[in-house]
């Protein structure tokens, strides 16, 4: 038992050790004074002076993350709704039909995607830019917290509900004191995700967005043309550590206060 | 719950302060406002110190959006819904969107730098008497090789390519027009041929070429070519002189049986809005200081005569990059082949990839 | 009572189902019908039953079960070890992170490491085996596939193995189980759920990769999405790609009722 333990961390080491790898790349050569990604010449800090310095790179940046952030919360909820509705809905060919429509934005092509709510916002007249994009971002990203909270919902066994309200709980207490503590570790897991897909998406965001507005990814590919000049590097570096120290701060602040104030409700 | 309800509420109000945060900048910075220009160009196409220029002589406030392929450009104007005032689609594009009537004629009497501009490059058969286009850059398609992993071989002609000796070496761009016409010139046929059994002969002509062949690929080629990661490249001269700029053991050339002349070309679309402004920034991008500027900060060849003038010799008469035509017999502009035929040379191409399985 | 709280969760999501999911269903059918001109036509569909199409939907198929089955193969494990840390919350959400970093840059660098000369090479001749073809090989593709879509297995398997109850496993063992009878018979079948929902999303997008196709397998390999890509964007036939993303909402019908649950106790 002892040994498995020991084997299991080797291999997640390696499994980070891999996952990591070309981040380490991007970042290592975000100091290479030759201005290109392979060939390191010598140390330089010029990249990250010029995105310092570069204050419509940072607007793009504080909108990608406000996107992100605010599109990967609605859709959490609209997906924790959606999965509750799956997962109420009686009739086995009824939830089928709701699993495949949920299903059919996470299989289409982005392109596909981006087009299609392209014509629709025209037709329904929202002008492009920040709300267009959102709206997005939150559609595209329902599907996928619905995917991660259903099989939580499903595992958690239906006497837990009843024997709730026959302890004479309403509905509202059911939801709150019962389920939703029940599926929590399934709506984080929904919320990274759709955060995930919000900060990678280029393909719907480009189709959708205007008037100005524009993120990350829409700007770095639309480089490609030119070449990605190594100061995006620097700044995915800056971003990167910045994430890293939000994480673990964030983790040892929610440590502490699942110590001190809600102690019984971690597991 | 507690635990959610506290963390969704952290997100909401981070969300909220950078949203603040992002509008408070847009504001300093001038983004919001009337007297703004909105420039919808490649990614990285243009000299940024220029752009400053142009905001400092004119008080106008330069929006810079960026597309990645002429296509999804168009997708986006055509359906309107955002505004672009000034827009650099290729030639293929314009004689598409005049069509389609996304352009807006321009204003000569607006534009007196265009008198700069070669007049080889003006009155061209996409857009005749520049009704609604000014180039911006032009060059041509060639092959960017590398003579010191080819044993010293020259390369002179795309016929060279089927060459038995460069097996696993060739990095073609993904672009039908660009790969099957190679093969079109390569027996001697027009880039702008309809002939269903010419372009059948060039496909068949391209499969042979398969085994030769290391990948199709996009943007990224400029870096594997500039890595040394095949020896030879099928690009655009804009990208070749990139290449050299980062390797410079490779070489450039036009193929002798012919290639293709392109142009990038300033328009404004029917989704302007200032318009006025649109002219004053394409007037200025005219000026032969400002496009000597912009040539050297890109890269590319500049169409305007005057600019030659106010840049480094080395590259004004370099050959390969601003070549006389004269020497060059076949050089082609693509013409609009209409939809259908497009789609067949999209088809081929298709049938071309899908064969290197 | 009950129906009403119930439709409180229904409406909002139907809602969205319905802006954002039945009408470009309806959006894309429709454009299917039409060729390249304008006209109502069926030959887009008779289209895709052409030996090309076909190869294309089959090659796609195939690599989609085989990053999948990559994906599984190395997540379950990652996630099983995960479960047995310290601070497991925070390990996982630092497997997470790479995902945030843009796609775009972390297949560049793949690129980088991939190459001729690049980090992957150097490594196999230090151990002697030499340079090898790398990138544009159908293993770079699966590979960076794999990457990209670990993540997305590995939650919600880990999700399912933090809800196992340890008791189980300790009973299994305690009545003479060996570890791997009792991964078989008991830790396995009671995380099915959290493999499926790993396993969904991570075969349905990879039907439709693009990108990489291009960039790591330099066209070598041409999945559906690939293919819709072009028809949206260079050839403008909406038409045809609209036919094929109709084949793929079919597909990915199929593959929710197979891996669907049947019934739920």
């Amino acid at each position: 038992m002892r040994s498995n333990h020991k084997w299991g961390k080797v291999y997640l080491a390696v499994v980070f050790v891999i996952l990591y790898m070309p981040i380490v790349y991007l970042i290592y050569y975000s100091f290479n004074s030759g201005g290109t990604m392979h060939d390191f010449e010598g140390v330089t800090l010029d990249w990250y002076k010029e995105v310092l310095h570069d204050t419509r790179l940072w607007i793009i940046v504080l909108n990608t993350i406000t996107i992100a952030l605010l599109s990967s919360a609605i859709s959490t909820i609209l997906g924790v709704m959606g999965a509750l509705a799956i997962y109420y809905v009686k009739s086995w060919r009824m939830k089928q039909i709701l699993l495949m429509l949920n299903n059919v934005l996470i299989v289409s092509p982005d392109v596909i995607i981006g087009a299609s709510f392209l014509i629709l916002f025209t037709m329904i007249g929202i002008q492009l830019g920040f709300t267009s994009v959102l709206l997005s971002h939150i559609a595209f990203s329902v599907p996928i917290v619905v995917l991660m909270v259903l099989p939580k919902l499903q595992e958690m066994s239906s006497t837990l509900i009843d024997a709730a309200r026959d302890l004479g709980a309403n509905q509202w207490d059911v939801l709150t004191k019962v389920v939703l503590p029940y599926i929590t570790p399934g709506i984080f897991a929904g919320f990274f995700m759709a955060l995930t897909y919000s900060l990678d998406d280029f393909a719907v965001t480009f189709f959708v967005t205007g008037n100005g507005f524009s993120t990350l990814s829409v700007e770095i590919y639309s480089r490609a043309r030119q070449g990605i000049s190594l100061s995006i590097n620097a700044l995915s570096a800056l971003l990167f550590l910045l994430t890293i120290a939000l994480v673990i701060g964030y983790y040892f602040i929610s440590q502490k206060s699942a110590v001190s104030g809600m102690g019984g409700r971690r597991r | 719950m507690k635990k959610l309800t506290i963390f969704f509420a952290a997100v909401f109000g981070a969300a909220l302060l950078l949203y603040y945060v992002s509008l408070a900048l847009n504001r300093t910075e001038g983004y919001v406002g009337k007297n703004t220009l909105t420039v919808y160009n490649w990614g990285d196409y243009i000299d940024p110190a220029l752009i400053k220029k142009f905001e400092k002589q004119t008080g106008i406030k330069v929006i810079y959006q960026t597309f990645d392929s002429n296509e999804a450009m168009m997708a986006k104007i055509a359906q309107g819904g955002a505004t672009f005032d000034v827009a650099v689609p290729s030639e293929y594009a314009i004689s598409k969107m005049k069509e389609d009537g996304l352009l807006i004629p321009l204003d000569h009497s607006k534009l007196p730098n265009l008198k700069y501009i070669n007049p080889r490059f003006l009155n061209l058969s996409f857009d005749p008497g520049n009704r609604y286009s000014v180039p911006y850059f032009w060059g041509t398609v060639g092959i960017v090789y590398n003579p010191g992993m080819l044993g010293g071989k020259k390369i002179t002609s795309w016929n060279d390519l089927w060459d038995p000796d460069l097996r696993n070496q060739i990095l073609l761009v993904d672009g039908a027009r660009e790969v099957i016409g190679m093969g079109l010139n390569s027996l001697h046929y027009s880039l702008n041929d309809t002939n269903k059994e010419h372009l059948k002969e060039a496909k068949e002509k391209l499969d042979r070429l398969v085994p030769n062949v290391k990948a199709i690929v996009g943007d990224e080629i400029k870096m594997l070519l500039a890595n040394e990661e095949a020896a030879i490249g099928v690009v655009w001269s804009g990208d070749a002189a990139e290449i050299i700029a980062e390797n410079d053991k490779l070489d450039y050339v036009v193929p002798k049986e012919g290639s293709n002349l392109w142009f990038d070309n300033m328009v404004i679309p029917k989704t302007a809005k200032n318009i006025e402004g649109a002219h004053k920034f394409i007037n200025f991008m005219l000026d032969p200081k400002n496009a000597a500027q912009n040539a050297e900060y890109v890269g590319y060849s500049t169409p305007n005569k005057k600019a030659l003038d106010y840049m480094p010799k080395e590259i004004t008469e370099d050959k390969r990059f601003y070549p006389d035509f004269d020497s060059i017999g076949n050089l082609e502009v693509y013409k609009n082949l209409g939809k259908r035929m497009l789609a067949y040379y999209n088809e081929l191409f298709l049938q071309f990839k899908m064969h290197r399985k | 009572m009950k129906t009403s709280i119930r439709n409180v969760y229904l409406l909002p999501y139907v809602v969205w189902i319905g802006i954002f999911v039945v009408a470009p269903i309806l959006l894309i059918v429709y454009y299917s019908f039409f060729d390249i001109e304008g006209k109502w036509t069926l030959s887009n569909y008779k289209m895709f039953f052409t030996p090309i199409y076909l190869k294309m939907a089959a090659s796609s198929v195939w690599y989609a079960l085989l990053v999948t089955f990559f994906s599984l193969l190395i997540a379950y494990p990652a996630a099983y070890a995960l479960t047995k840390t310290k601070h497991k919350q925070l390990w996982l959400l630092f497997l997470i992170l790479p995902t945030w970093v843009n796609l775009l840059l972390k297949v560049y660098a793949f690129l980088g490491i991939f190459g001729t000369y690049g980090l992957a090479n150097a490594i196999l001749a230090a151990v002697g085996i030499g340079p090898k073809q790398i990138l544009f090989t159908d293993f770079s593709f699966v590979f960076v596939s794999v990457y990209i879509f670990i993540p997305f297995m590995l939650l919600p398997i880990f999700n399912a193995l933090e809800e196992l109850n340890p008791s189980l496993v300790d009973a299994a063992r305690d009545l003479g189980a060996s570890a791997w009878t009792t991964f078989r018979r008991v830790v396995f079948p009671l995380t099915l759920d959290g493999v499926k929902a790993g396993c969904q999303a991570v075969f349905i997008p990879s039907l439709s990769l693009f990108m990489i196709t291009r960039l790591i397998a330099g066209n070598r390999v041409i999945t559906l999405g690939t293919a819709i890509e072009e028809h949206f964007l260079v050839t403008q036939n909406w038409g045809m790609g609209s036919t094929i993303a109709v084949f793929l909402i079919i597909a990915m019908a199929a593959v929710v009722a197979v891996t669907g649950n049947r019934k739920r106790g």
